[in-house]
Protein backbone atom coordinates (compact mmCIF):
# COMPACT_ATOMS: atom_id res chain seq x y z
CA UNK A 1 0.00 0.00 0.00
CA UNK A 2 1.65 3.31 -0.96
CA UNK A 3 0.38 5.81 1.50
CA UNK A 4 2.22 9.17 0.42
CA UNK A 5 0.40 11.76 -0.38
CA UNK A 6 -1.84 11.75 -3.51
CA UNK A 7 -5.08 14.40 -3.61
CA UNK A 8 -8.53 13.34 -2.91
CA UNK A 9 -9.39 10.91 -6.03
CA UNK A 10 -12.81 12.57 -8.57
CA UNK A 11 -15.39 10.37 -8.65
CA UNK A 12 -14.87 6.89 -10.42
CA UNK A 13 -18.42 5.15 -11.38
CA UNK A 14 -18.33 2.37 -8.45
CA UNK A 15 -18.54 5.79 -5.83
CA UNK A 16 -21.84 6.03 -3.91
CA UNK A 17 -23.26 8.85 -4.75
CA UNK A 18 -26.46 10.74 -3.42
CA UNK A 19 -28.53 13.65 -4.13
CA UNK A 20 -28.14 16.86 -6.66
CA UNK A 21 -26.18 19.65 -6.50
CA UNK A 22 -23.21 20.67 -5.62
CA UNK A 23 -20.63 17.76 -5.04
CA UNK A 24 -19.49 16.89 -1.77
CA UNK A 25 -17.55 13.51 -1.20
CA UNK A 26 -17.35 12.63 2.48
CA UNK A 27 -15.01 9.92 4.14
CA UNK A 28 -17.04 8.71 6.81
CA UNK A 29 -16.78 5.50 9.63
CA UNK A 30 -19.71 3.90 10.27
CA UNK A 31 -18.80 3.57 13.79
CA UNK A 32 -18.22 7.23 14.15
CA UNK A 33 -20.85 8.95 16.70
CA UNK A 34 -19.35 12.43 15.21
CA UNK A 35 -19.81 10.71 11.64
CA UNK A 36 -23.75 9.69 12.63
CA UNK A 37 -24.81 13.28 13.40
CA UNK A 38 -22.82 15.01 10.83
CA UNK A 39 -24.61 12.51 8.27
CA UNK A 40 -28.33 13.80 8.90
CA UNK A 41 -27.46 17.17 8.78
CA UNK A 42 -25.42 16.36 5.16
CA UNK A 43 -28.14 14.32 3.88
CA UNK A 44 -30.66 17.34 4.38
CA UNK A 45 -28.28 19.19 1.85
CA UNK A 46 -28.97 19.89 -1.80
CA UNK A 47 -26.09 18.67 -2.23
CA UNK A 48 -24.69 15.39 -4.44
CA UNK A 49 -22.96 13.52 -1.36
CA UNK A 50 -19.99 10.64 -2.60
CA UNK A 51 -19.16 8.43 0.51
CA UNK A 52 -16.58 7.25 1.00
CA UNK A 53 -15.13 4.53 3.53
CA UNK A 54 -12.48 5.62 6.37
CA UNK A 55 -12.86 2.67 9.08
CA UNK A 56 -10.61 2.84 11.71
CA UNK A 57 -10.92 -0.32 12.94
CA UNK A 58 -8.87 0.14 16.16
CA UNK A 59 -11.26 2.45 17.62
CA UNK A 60 -14.48 1.12 16.25
CA UNK A 61 -14.00 -2.52 15.94
CA UNK A 62 -17.28 -3.48 14.40
CA UNK A 63 -16.66 -0.46 11.75
CA UNK A 64 -14.83 -2.72 9.26
CA UNK A 65 -17.88 -5.38 8.75
CA UNK A 66 -20.20 -2.88 8.71
CA UNK A 67 -18.43 -0.79 5.99
CA UNK A 68 -18.47 -4.31 4.27
CA UNK A 69 -22.36 -4.64 5.09
CA UNK A 70 -23.30 -1.08 2.95
CA UNK A 71 -21.18 -2.16 0.32
CA UNK A 72 -22.97 -5.71 0.26
CA UNK A 73 -26.17 -3.60 0.11
CA UNK A 74 -25.26 -1.78 -2.14
CA UNK A 75 -24.26 -4.23 -4.61
CA UNK A 76 -28.22 -4.83 -4.34
CA UNK A 77 -28.87 -1.43 -4.31
CA UNK A 78 -29.49 -0.42 -1.24
CA UNK A 79 -26.52 1.14 0.06
CA UNK A 80 -27.63 4.82 1.26
CA UNK A 81 -30.71 2.42 2.78
CA UNK A 82 -28.40 0.73 4.79
CA UNK A 83 -25.68 3.53 5.48
CA UNK A 84 -28.23 5.68 6.79
CA UNK A 85 -29.92 2.75 9.08
CA UNK A 86 -26.85 2.13 10.12
CA UNK A 87 -26.06 5.71 12.10
CA UNK A 88 -29.69 6.21 12.86
CA UNK A 89 -29.77 3.15 15.36
CA UNK A 90 -26.18 2.81 16.33
CA UNK A 91 -26.72 0.60 19.10
CA UNK A 92 -28.43 -1.75 16.89
CA UNK A 93 -25.37 -3.34 14.45
CA UNK A 94 -25.37 -6.58 15.23
CA UNK A 95 -25.16 -9.45 13.16
CA UNK A 96 -29.16 -10.25 13.62
CA UNK A 97 -29.79 -6.62 13.01
CA UNK A 98 -27.90 -6.78 9.55
CA UNK A 99 -30.19 -9.22 8.98
CA UNK A 100 -33.07 -7.66 9.88
CA UNK A 101 -32.00 -4.74 7.82
CA UNK A 102 -31.71 -6.86 4.90
CA UNK A 103 -34.56 -8.47 4.79
CA UNK A 104 -36.76 -4.67 5.24
CA UNK A 105 -34.73 -3.63 2.47
CA UNK A 106 -35.85 -6.14 0.51
CA UNK A 107 -32.27 -7.85 -0.03
CA UNK A 108 -31.84 -11.46 -1.23
CA UNK A 109 -30.21 -12.58 2.53
CA UNK A 110 -27.79 -15.14 1.62
CA UNK A 111 -26.19 -13.16 -1.72
CA UNK A 112 -26.00 -10.08 1.01
CA UNK A 113 -24.41 -12.47 3.82
CA UNK A 114 -21.71 -13.64 0.99
CA UNK A 115 -20.82 -10.55 -0.34
CA UNK A 116 -19.69 -8.87 2.73
CA UNK A 117 -18.01 -11.42 3.20
CA UNK A 118 -15.91 -11.03 0.02
CA UNK A 119 -12.38 -10.00 -0.81
CA UNK A 120 -13.88 -8.11 -3.55
CA UNK A 121 -15.71 -6.02 -1.07
CA UNK A 122 -13.06 -5.50 1.64
CA UNK A 123 -10.76 -4.26 -1.21
CA UNK A 124 -13.25 -1.63 -2.14
CA UNK A 125 -13.43 -0.71 1.44
CA UNK A 126 -10.16 -0.71 1.54
CA UNK A 127 -9.46 1.56 -1.29
CA UNK A 128 -11.46 4.78 -0.29
CA UNK A 129 -9.04 4.27 2.89
CA UNK A 130 -6.12 4.51 1.36
CA UNK A 131 -7.36 7.11 -0.63
CA UNK A 132 -8.28 9.23 2.42
CA UNK A 133 -4.90 8.31 4.11
CA UNK A 134 -3.38 9.43 0.96
CA UNK A 135 -5.33 12.42 0.76
CA UNK A 136 -4.47 14.23 4.48
CA UNK A 137 -7.52 12.94 6.03
CA UNK A 138 -7.18 13.36 10.35
CA UNK A 139 -10.54 12.53 11.41
CA UNK A 140 -13.80 11.78 10.69
CA UNK A 141 -16.19 12.82 9.17
CA UNK A 142 -13.74 14.76 6.80
CA UNK A 143 -15.60 16.58 3.60
CA UNK A 144 -14.18 17.57 0.73
CA UNK A 145 -15.43 19.55 -2.76
CA UNK A 146 -15.31 17.23 -5.52
CA UNK A 147 -12.27 17.37 -7.18
CA UNK A 148 -12.21 17.91 -10.93
CA UNK A 149 -9.99 15.60 -13.10
CA UNK A 150 -7.01 17.87 -14.85
CA UNK B 1 12.30 21.76 17.21
CA UNK B 2 15.26 19.65 17.30
CA UNK B 3 17.58 20.22 14.44
CA UNK B 4 17.72 17.60 11.65
CA UNK B 5 21.15 16.10 11.63
CA UNK B 6 21.58 15.93 15.59
CA UNK B 7 21.91 12.83 17.28
CA UNK B 8 18.59 12.37 19.26
CA UNK B 9 18.91 12.05 22.79
CA UNK B 10 18.53 9.27 24.54
CA UNK B 11 16.30 8.80 27.10
CA UNK B 12 14.35 6.24 29.50
CA UNK B 13 10.49 6.70 30.45
CA UNK B 14 8.47 4.13 31.31
CA UNK B 15 5.61 2.89 29.03
CA UNK B 16 2.18 2.41 29.88
CA UNK B 17 2.57 -1.36 31.54
CA UNK B 18 5.72 0.62 33.58
CA UNK B 19 8.46 -0.79 31.79
CA UNK B 20 11.62 0.81 31.45
CA UNK B 21 11.66 1.88 27.60
CA UNK B 22 15.10 3.79 26.44
CA UNK B 23 15.92 4.85 22.94
CA UNK B 24 18.64 3.50 22.80
CA UNK B 25 17.29 0.41 22.78
CA UNK B 26 15.82 0.80 19.17
CA UNK B 27 18.98 1.05 17.61
CA UNK B 28 19.26 -0.52 14.24
CA UNK B 29 15.71 0.58 13.64
CA UNK B 30 13.95 3.67 12.71
CA UNK B 31 11.95 5.16 15.31
CA UNK B 32 9.21 7.75 14.91
CA UNK B 33 8.44 9.58 18.47
CA UNK B 34 5.12 11.13 18.16
CA UNK B 35 4.81 13.90 21.22
CA UNK B 36 1.04 14.51 21.45
CA UNK B 37 -0.10 16.81 24.30
CA UNK B 38 -2.40 14.84 26.24
CA UNK B 39 -4.22 11.18 26.84
CA UNK B 40 -8.07 11.72 26.84
CA UNK B 41 -8.08 15.44 25.56
CA UNK B 42 -11.46 16.85 24.69
CA UNK B 43 -9.83 17.72 21.04
CA UNK B 44 -11.20 14.81 18.54
CA UNK B 45 -8.29 14.01 17.72
CA UNK B 46 -8.11 10.59 15.64
CA UNK B 47 -4.13 10.76 15.41
CA UNK B 48 -2.97 7.49 17.27
CA UNK B 49 -6.06 5.55 15.48
CA UNK B 50 -4.65 7.04 12.21
CA UNK B 51 -1.11 5.77 12.60
CA UNK B 52 -2.46 2.47 14.65
CA UNK B 53 -4.32 1.68 11.36
CA UNK B 54 -1.03 2.23 8.97
CA UNK B 55 1.01 0.55 11.51
CA UNK B 56 1.83 -2.61 9.50
CA UNK B 57 2.71 -0.48 6.18
CA UNK B 58 5.03 1.09 8.68
CA UNK B 59 6.67 -2.10 10.06
CA UNK B 60 7.31 -2.92 6.47
CA UNK B 61 9.80 -0.24 6.09
CA UNK B 62 11.16 -1.23 9.44
CA UNK B 63 9.60 1.98 11.45
CA UNK B 64 8.73 1.64 15.35
CA UNK B 65 5.96 3.74 16.72
CA UNK B 66 6.48 5.21 20.13
CA UNK B 67 3.67 8.02 21.68
CA UNK B 68 4.85 10.62 24.22
CA UNK B 69 3.07 12.78 26.34
CA UNK B 70 3.28 13.96 29.86
CA UNK B 71 0.52 11.54 31.38
CA UNK B 72 1.72 8.97 33.80
CA UNK B 73 1.64 5.29 32.83
CA UNK B 74 -1.96 4.58 34.67
CA UNK B 75 -3.27 7.03 32.27
CA UNK B 76 -1.70 5.96 28.88
CA UNK B 77 -2.40 2.09 30.05
CA UNK B 78 -6.36 3.53 29.97
CA UNK B 79 -6.10 5.58 27.01
CA UNK B 80 -4.26 2.30 24.79
CA UNK B 81 -7.14 0.07 25.88
CA UNK B 82 -9.94 2.75 25.41
CA UNK B 83 -8.68 3.34 21.74
CA UNK B 84 -7.75 -0.14 21.13
CA UNK B 85 -4.03 0.44 20.14
CA UNK B 86 -0.60 -1.42 20.38
CA UNK B 87 1.37 1.50 20.13
CA UNK B 88 3.90 1.81 23.24
CA UNK B 89 2.76 5.04 24.74
CA UNK B 90 5.82 6.79 27.26
CA UNK B 91 5.19 9.04 29.94
CA UNK B 92 7.01 12.14 29.92
CA UNK B 93 6.37 12.54 33.82
CA UNK B 94 9.18 13.30 36.13
CA UNK B 95 10.39 15.49 35.46
CA UNK B 96 7.89 16.57 33.77
CA UNK B 97 8.36 17.01 30.10
CA UNK B 98 12.05 16.88 30.38
CA UNK B 99 11.75 14.73 26.86
CA UNK B 100 10.06 16.91 25.26
CA UNK B 101 12.06 19.59 25.82
CA UNK B 102 15.26 17.81 25.20
CA UNK B 103 13.37 17.74 21.43
CA UNK B 104 11.92 21.19 21.36
CA UNK B 105 8.62 19.98 21.69
CA UNK B 106 7.70 21.25 25.16
CA UNK B 107 4.83 23.89 25.25
CA UNK B 108 4.83 26.90 27.87
CA UNK B 109 1.43 25.30 28.61
CA UNK B 110 2.89 22.53 30.32
CA UNK B 111 2.31 19.60 27.51
CA UNK B 112 4.13 18.92 24.46
CA UNK B 113 2.80 19.99 20.88
CA UNK B 114 1.73 17.58 18.26
CA UNK B 115 5.28 17.15 16.62
CA UNK B 116 7.02 14.17 14.74
CA UNK B 117 10.64 13.18 15.10
CA UNK B 118 12.00 10.69 12.80
CA UNK B 119 15.33 8.94 14.21
CA UNK B 120 17.42 6.52 12.03
CA UNK B 121 18.76 3.15 12.37
CA UNK B 122 21.79 5.22 13.81
CA UNK B 123 20.26 7.60 16.39
CA UNK B 124 20.20 10.46 14.21
CA UNK B 125 17.46 12.93 13.64
CA UNK B 126 16.33 12.90 10.24
CA UNK B 127 13.19 14.51 9.67
CA UNK B 128 10.57 16.86 12.30
CA UNK B 129 7.61 17.85 11.87
CA UNK B 130 5.82 20.85 13.86
CA UNK B 131 1.95 21.08 14.18
CA UNK B 132 1.11 25.06 13.26
CA UNK B 133 -0.94 24.31 17.04
CA UNK B 134 -1.98 21.12 19.45
CA UNK B 135 -4.91 20.98 17.50
CA UNK B 136 -3.75 19.77 14.31
CA UNK B 137 -1.99 16.69 13.68
CA UNK B 138 0.16 15.42 10.64
CA UNK B 139 -2.19 12.71 8.73
CA UNK B 140 -0.61 9.17 7.67
CA UNK B 141 0.28 10.49 4.38
CA UNK B 142 2.96 12.88 5.31
CA UNK B 143 4.92 10.26 7.34
CA UNK B 144 4.88 7.81 4.62
CA UNK B 145 6.08 10.89 2.02
CA UNK B 146 9.03 11.76 5.15
CA UNK B 147 10.02 7.82 4.69
CA UNK B 148 10.22 8.15 1.32
CA UNK B 149 12.11 11.20 1.11
CA UNK B 150 14.98 9.31 3.83
CA UNK B 151 14.90 6.28 2.16
CA UNK B 152 18.21 4.52 1.69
Amino acid sequence: MDLTSAPIPPLVPDDHVRGEGEGLIVYADLGCPRCAAAWAELAARPAAIAFRHFPLASKHPRAPALHAAAEAAGRQGAFFEMVDSLYAERGRVDDPHLWERAERFGLDLERFERDRRTEEVDARVRRDLESGLRGGVTGTPAVFSEPHPG
Amino acid sequence: MIEIGTPAPDFTLRDQDGEEVSLSGYRGSKVLLVFYPMDFSPVCSDQLSIYQEVTPQLTEKGVELVGISVDHVYAHKAFQEKLGIETTLLADFEPKGEVARAYGSYLDLGFANRTLVLVDEDGKVVWTYESPNPGEFPGANVIFDALTGVAA
